[in-house]
């Protein structure tokens, strides 16, 4: 670059460099997302799964069920049982219950999360509560069931698998739209 | 030389500067500006290292004496932004402004009003910073590094001031890097070609590229966290489908260059002061430039070793733990590079090479640390404790501040045309080398003994050294208000400086009297 380009052009260029740069931090966050699905990062798991798989009867994997509230939920969240063991390729069911003991309606959204995160990409749910948000009335209690299935490619080192759920009181950002006696849900915290 | 040399009859600067208070508000000189950088910089130092002591005032002995916890949290915040953004960065812009021209042969900045824009942003956004110290909720509390959620759903409420504050500082940066871009490559003297020019122009223009790449970066960060806070979106929220993982490769993938933008332009300056008192050139100039170019280039694949604990997998810890040590090798060559310099040279040990040479040995340290905190298994050991907070003190005060005032007392004669008083410049180097080890080498002990960073209380087992480095702290900062008295000291009076006051001294700058004239190199100078 010694034979000079004008400033103007010069400038031009260094400003579009600045531009560039500030959408590639928001290009960061797909690029983030991508990552973690292709590489299981911090144990994010993917949408619905659509496909089946043949049962593996030779192997066992033991999956523990994790529940949590975040700060200032107020529900209680847990799962029918602490831990079963299944087979790789097997459709498996668990129960998650939810209940709601404020005296207003809320909406809470459960995120999950697999350990350890190399795993997360083995870990498949046909059907899951996280899909969607759970909206309850004051005192209504629910049972959520999950079906998943451990993939037969499960590195054969992995012989224990937790799923955690993290629930969050999402009330103040989607307010519960049935709610009983025409009164405005208030959000919480 | 003497390059006042009328030739463009009815411009308004050419009788020296305008008189009075809207000199320094209109000026788009580049000496003015770089003066009212430093001045800038060091009054955010004084303030900055004024929250330290208070940090380090409550950390004198375990319990809870002084401040509330929550005003502790804001005071560790506001250092570190402060130090950060408000007294390294804009020193070494205050000093490119000055020194850059002179180094090349220009006769200012290349676009000097977006260079008085880019100066009188910063006040600006340090007022609206610290004017949230006053507010209801108190300032950010959530640490410089502002890690969401806690700067996002835990924030106070003045986190908006917060974000346009870091939004106003970015942009000033940008501009200025534009600037020291445009100046280096456009208006170099003839026969300067980029080979000749002296290490501080060569780090200033590759860090100039790393400001660029990188504040655009960070201004994204920040303006996720303004719409996560006030427009429903989940970026960093995990309950909308967002991740507060995801803040910290976006914060780190800034931070991370942000680190070589405040030290190499202290390598820089180091590169030149050295040579000048051992009476030798630089030994190995070209290693220099190559291994500073690859400084940053890898300053951009290393960012997340500042989170080997958030769950990356081994393969990832790998990489960035190899990447992060790959960086020792460039750094090897320069201090190796400074060290012969200094092999066999006829030294001197006057104020500005004290600083130097405390540079070299004291970045060494933290260098090492570094390279313990980057071996990713040790690392679950050392993070978020008293160890890194002595290694990244160790690269900033004896690195970054140690090179500013090796700058400084090397060109202030040129500055001011005044020498400084070489006894009291010789007393604030010991002090300060004396008060910055005792308070940071003591760090390394209690974080390796596993006290936590941010902690306003303490185990009672970490007392003694605590008491060390609170007492080294209170020596370090009084010392700078000395630094203050020198410098005024050397405006005001002095023996007069020749325009080379330093023998071994080499570049275009000491071929211009001292004090500098208002406008220099107004025709080109030859450069051989």
């Amino acid at each position: 670059m010694s034979e000079t380009i004008s400033i103007k052009r010069l400038v031009k260029r260094l400003l579009m460099l600045a531009v560039v740069m500030f959408a590639f931090g928001f290009a960061l966050v797909p690029l983030y997302d991508v990552m973690c699905k292709a590489f299981g990062i911090n144990g994010k798991t993917g949408g619905q799964y659509e496909g089946s798989q043949v049962t593996d009867p030779t192997r066992k994997v033991r999956v523990q069920f994790l529940s949590t509230n975040n700060i200032d939920m107020v529900w209680d969240f847990y799962s029918k049982a602490d831990e079963i063991d299944v087979h790789p390729g097997a459709v498996n069911e668990m129960i998650f219950v939810a209940h709601n003991p404020s005296d207003h309606p809320m909406t809470a959204q459960a995120i999950p999360s697999i350990s350890p995160a190399e795993a997360a990409a083995y870990f498949h749910k046909t059907e899951c509560f996280c899909f969607s948000q759970q909206v309850l009335q004051p005192g209504e209690r629910i049972e959520m069931p999950v079906r998943f299935i451990v993939d037969r490619d499960l590195p054969a080192d992995v012989k224990h698998l937790t799923l955690a759920y993290t629930l969050f009181d999402i009330t103040a950002r989607q307010p519960p739209v049935a709610s009983i006696n025409g009164q405005v849900p208030k959000g919480e915290q | 030389m003497s390059a006042v040399i009328d030739d463009h009859a009815g411009h308004e600067h050419d009788h020296g500067p305008a008189k009075g208070l809207m000199r320094w508000v209109l000026t788009t000189n580049h000496k003015d500006i770089g003066t009212m950088y430093l001045w800038f910089s060091f009054t955010m130092f004084l303030l900055g290292g004024s929250f330290a002591m208070v940090i380090r005032a409550e950390l004198f002995q375990p319990g809870l004496q002084i401040v509330e916890p929550a005003f502790f949290n804001q005071m560790t915040t506001m250092h570190g932004l402060i130090m950060v953004f408000g007294a390294v960065m804009p020193a070494f812009v205050g000093l490119a402004n000055w020194m850059i021209p002179l180094m090349i042969g220009a006769p200012d900045m290349a676009l000097p009003r977006l260079n008085n824009f880019s100066f009188w942003l910063l006040p600006a956004a340090f007022a609206m910073l610290v004017s949230t110290l006053f507010t209801a909720g108190g300032g950010p509390n959530f640490g410089w590094t502002f890690y969401a959620p806690l700067s996002t759903t835990y924030a106070p409420e003045s986190v908006t001031f917060f974000i346009f504050a870091i939004h106003m500082m970015g942009i000033s940066s940008i501009m200025g890097a534009i600037n020291v871009i445009a100046t280096i490559l456009n208006l170099r003297a003839p026969g300067m070609t980029l080979m000749k020019m002296p290490l501080f122009v060569w780090t200033w223009l590759i860090t100039a590229f790393l400001l660029i790449a990188v504040m655009p970066v960070l201004a994204g960060c920040v303006t996720m966290m303004l719409m996560d806070i006030h427009f429903g979106t989940s970026f960093f929220s995990a309950a909308g489908g967002g991740d507060p993982v995801l803040f910290q490769h976006v914060f780190w993938f800034f931070g991370h260059p942000e680190v070589y933008i405040m030290i190499l332009p202290a390598f820089g300056a180091v590169s030149s002061i050295i040579p000048a008192f051992s009476r030798k050139p630089l030994f190995g100039y070209t290693s220099m430039v190559y291994a500073t170019a690859s400084i940053a280039f890898l300053s951009f694949i290393v960012w997340a070793h500042h989170m080997f604990v958030v769950g990356i997998p081994v393969v990832g810890e790998l990489f960035f733990m190899y990447a992060t040590m790959l960086i020792a090798v460039p750094t090897g060559v320069k201090v190796f590079n400074w060290v012969s310099t200094m092999w066999e040279g006829s030294l001197t040990f006057e104020t500005p090479m004290l600083f130097a040479v405390a540079f070299v040995i004291l970045f060494t340290i933290g260098g090492f640390s570094g390279l313990m905190l980057a071996i990713a298994p040790a690392d679950f050991q050392y993070h978020d404790t008293y160890f890194v907070v002595a290694h990244f003190h160790y690269v900033l005060v004896p690195g970054a501040i140690f090179g500013i005032f090796a700058s400084a007392y090397y060109w202030l004669p040129k500055w001011t045309g005044h020498m400084y008083d070489e006894t009291l410049g010789k007393l604030h180097f010991w002090l300060s080398f004396i008060g910055m080890n005792m308070a940071f080498f003591p760090m390394h002990f209690v974080g390796l003994a596993g006290m936590p960073r941010r902690v306003p209380d303490y185990n009672l087992q970490f007392a003694d050294f605590n008491m060390v480095s609170s007492i080294g702290a209170f020596i370090f900062g009084a010392t700078q208000i000395f630094f203050l008295f020198i410098v005024i000291k050397c405006i005001r009076g002095g023996e007069p400086a020749p325009a080379k006051p330093w023998d071994g001294a080499e570049g275009l700058e000491w071929t211009v009297p001292s004090p500098a004239p208002y406008h220099t190199f107004v025709t080109p100078p030859e450069v051989k």
